[in-house]
């Protein structure tokens, strides 16, 4: 302990000492603030660097905002040629292809972190933690890359099956109408399920395994099954954490850029049907940033920019506040 | 006296309320293993239906341990293991294919008091919906008919929408009883259902547990002697996982048999 303290002390004291170039005990008061100063200015620097991002944002994407005005949220025509932008395509490109990730995630994040919690052999659930949480370190690239020329054709396969059946349904049958193209609407809200399962699954583990255990006694004491204390005791008591932990797989599906570019199929039309292929936020970013030659061009894809910060901001705000409320109730409890 | 809250179909004998002594759960070479550790060794007892019984001993000798083999509780947990048999109205509680109704049948209240998250209406209607579908009027019956007998009705009444988190220690532990009767069991297990509480409080859930050996059989695990001595009919001292000795409250606390017993009692040990 003390070996380990001189030790962080001594280059401290070196650093003063060269600084200073003086001797003595009081060399360290001005080391001590220089390094308080520097590791403050780092925090702030992060902290700058938002707002100057979200500065600029606004700035650059003005132009077009004020061009447009609120029909930039609202029309859907994006035309580079006459100059004439409108980005409704990809605001609901965007919502709608992680609305389909969070349908698929959230209850395959809630069966996995259930299994991992209560159900697992507890030999089992160090390995499956591991692997999930693997998932999540596989560039999103690669998972670009897997969509497109594996999973794609694999799910063109099946879109005919759907065209079938699921496209009669009265109501919902519109949505899997259409062409069986393997890329699409739904192919990216699947391969972004993917994507996010690892960070939904892992929070939702982590808030079932310290709900207490006598708290679960006593929901099994009453005879309940394994499904009756998850629905009703467990999931209640972890609530605002599970909407947390959803809400940062949602910030992360809604800014996800590579690997939807690849799958989504990049086309700038509104469709009904998820088989379609469709655009969003930051695939139309991705694919158009080379090629904006004017300048309300490039200013309304900067705009696109800052509605999809926007969006993921409050997102991943709220995802913080939930997360935040779990732990000054546990916090409460304890005391 | 009718007893509170008639059983359903799933129980038609009658309560043998002429027979006190009557034996609602046998034990017969129970035998208990944590992993490798042998926790409970060779017990077996009887225990009397519609009396207080109550397990006392130093902590570790088993006595909580022996009390959720009762409910099967242990089950959750991997690696622990019982061996023996509990009957139970003729039937082997350990390999009964339904664990549900057997703890519909033995409810169980723990250390600390266990409100689940949500309303203290909901609390109790909650293990009632698992087995029963009650229309509201009758629901809000039970509800409230569960509460009185809990003593917790007048406290609550008002605000049976409010969170049961919310209460006072003592409130949700009898919130918890209540919850517990609430399904009609036959058998309660009390897991030192006061440790947690302050005096006040103990006494109410004490004044309780007499009141519910009338419709119950009432097991209680405690540390406290005094506590045995004040609610129990029947006491059983355990020792490293051994049933030392077993019988009327007032023997073993006056003249017990076995010479660990008196040791332990007399706060010579332990």
């Amino acid at each position: 302990m003390k070996g380990s303290e001189a030790a962080s002390r001594a280059p401290l004291e070196l650093h003063a000492a060269s600084e200073q170039k003086s001797a003595g005990k009081t060399s360290v008061v001005p080391a001590d603030f220089l390094f308080r100063s520097l590791t403050a200015f780092f925090a702030f620097v992060v902290a700058a660097t938002l707002v100057a991002i979200m500065g600029s944002l606004v700035l650059e994407g003005w132009p077009a905002l004020r061009t447009f005005g609120w029909k930039f949220l609202i029309t859907s025509t994006w035309d580079p040629v006459s100059n004439d932008f409108g980005a409704l395509v990809f605001i609901v490109g965007t919502l709608v292809s992680s609305l389909i990730a969070m349908l698929i995630a959230v209850p395959v994040s809630f069966g996995i972190a259930l299994f991992i919690s209560e159900l697992s052999p507890s030999w089992l659930r160090g390995p499956v933690s591991a692997v999930i949480e693997l998932l999540a370190a596989i560039p999103s690239i690669i998972y670009g890359m897997w969509g497109l020329l594996v999973f794609a054709p694999w799910f063109a396969q099946i879109e005919p099956w759907m065209n079938d059946h699921l496209g009669a349904l009265p109501g919902i049958g519109v949505l899997f109408q259409g062409p069986p193209m393997g890329i699409g609407m739904l192919t990216a809200g699947i391969v972004l399920a993917i994507m996010v399962i690892p960070f939904i699954a892992s929070i939702m583990r982590d808030v079932f395994m310290i709900t207490p255990a006598t708290l679960k006694e006593s929901a099994y004491a009453l005879g309940s099954t394994t499904w009756e204390v998850a629905r009703y005791v467990i999931l209640p008591y972890t609530r605002t954490a599970v909407t947390g932990g959803i809400f940062l797989g949602l910030g992360r599906a809604l800014g996800e850029t590579m690997a939807v570019t690849f799958i989504i199929g990049n086309a700038n039309n509104l469709s009904a049907s998820l088989l379609m292929p469709g655009s969003s936020i930051a695939s139309v970013i991705a694919n158009e940033f080379t090629e904006a030659t004017t300048h309300l061009y490039k200013s309304s894809l900067l705009a696109l920019g800052l509605i999809l910060f926007v969006i993921t901001f409050i997102v991943l705000v709220f995802a913080k506040l939930m997360l935040l409320r779990l732990d000054n109730s546990l916090e409460g409890k304890k005391a | 006296m009718k007893p509170f809250l008639s059983r359903p179909a799933r129980d038609p004998a009658p309560r043998a309320e002429s027979a006190p002594q009557a034996v609602k759960l046998q034990t017969r070479n129970l035998n208990f293993y944590y992993g490798k550790f042998h926790a409970i060794k060779n017990v077996t007892l009887d225990i009397p239906q519609n009396k207080v019984t109550a397990f006392i001993g130093p902590s570790g000798c088993g006595k909580s341990t022996l009390l959720r083999m009762f409910n099967r509780m242990y089950e959750l947990y991997p690696d622990q293991r019982a061996e023996g048999e509990i009957i139970i109205d003729g039937e082997n509680i350990l390999t009964n294919k339904n664990v549900s109704l057997i703890r519909a049948k033995i409810g169980m209240v723990f250390q600390k008091p266990t409100p689940f998250p949500m309303s203290i209406y909901e609390n109790i209607a909650f293990g009632v919906r698992l087995y029963e579908k009650l229309g509201r009027a009758e629901m809000d019956e039970r509800v409230e008919a569960s509460l009185t007998r809990a003593g917790l009705w007048d406290e609550v009444k008002i605000k049976l929408h409010q969170s049961g988190t919310g209460l006072s220690g003592g409130q949700q532990q009898r919130l918890c009883i209540a919850r517990g009767i609430a399904i009609k069991p036959e058998v309660l297990l009390l897991d030192e259902p006061t440790s947690a509480l302050d005096p006040i409080s103990t006494a109410k859930i004490e004044e309780l547990v007499t009141e519910l050996k009338r419709d119950y059989t009432v097991v209680i695990v405690t540390h406290n002697m005094q506590q045995a001595a004040r609610v129990s009919d029947y006491t059983a001292y355990m020792y490293l996982g051994e049933m030392i000795e077993f019988g009327d409250t007032d023997q073993i606390f006056l003249k017990p048999n076995k010479r660990e017993t008196e040791d332990y009692i007399t706060g010579r040990f332990g």
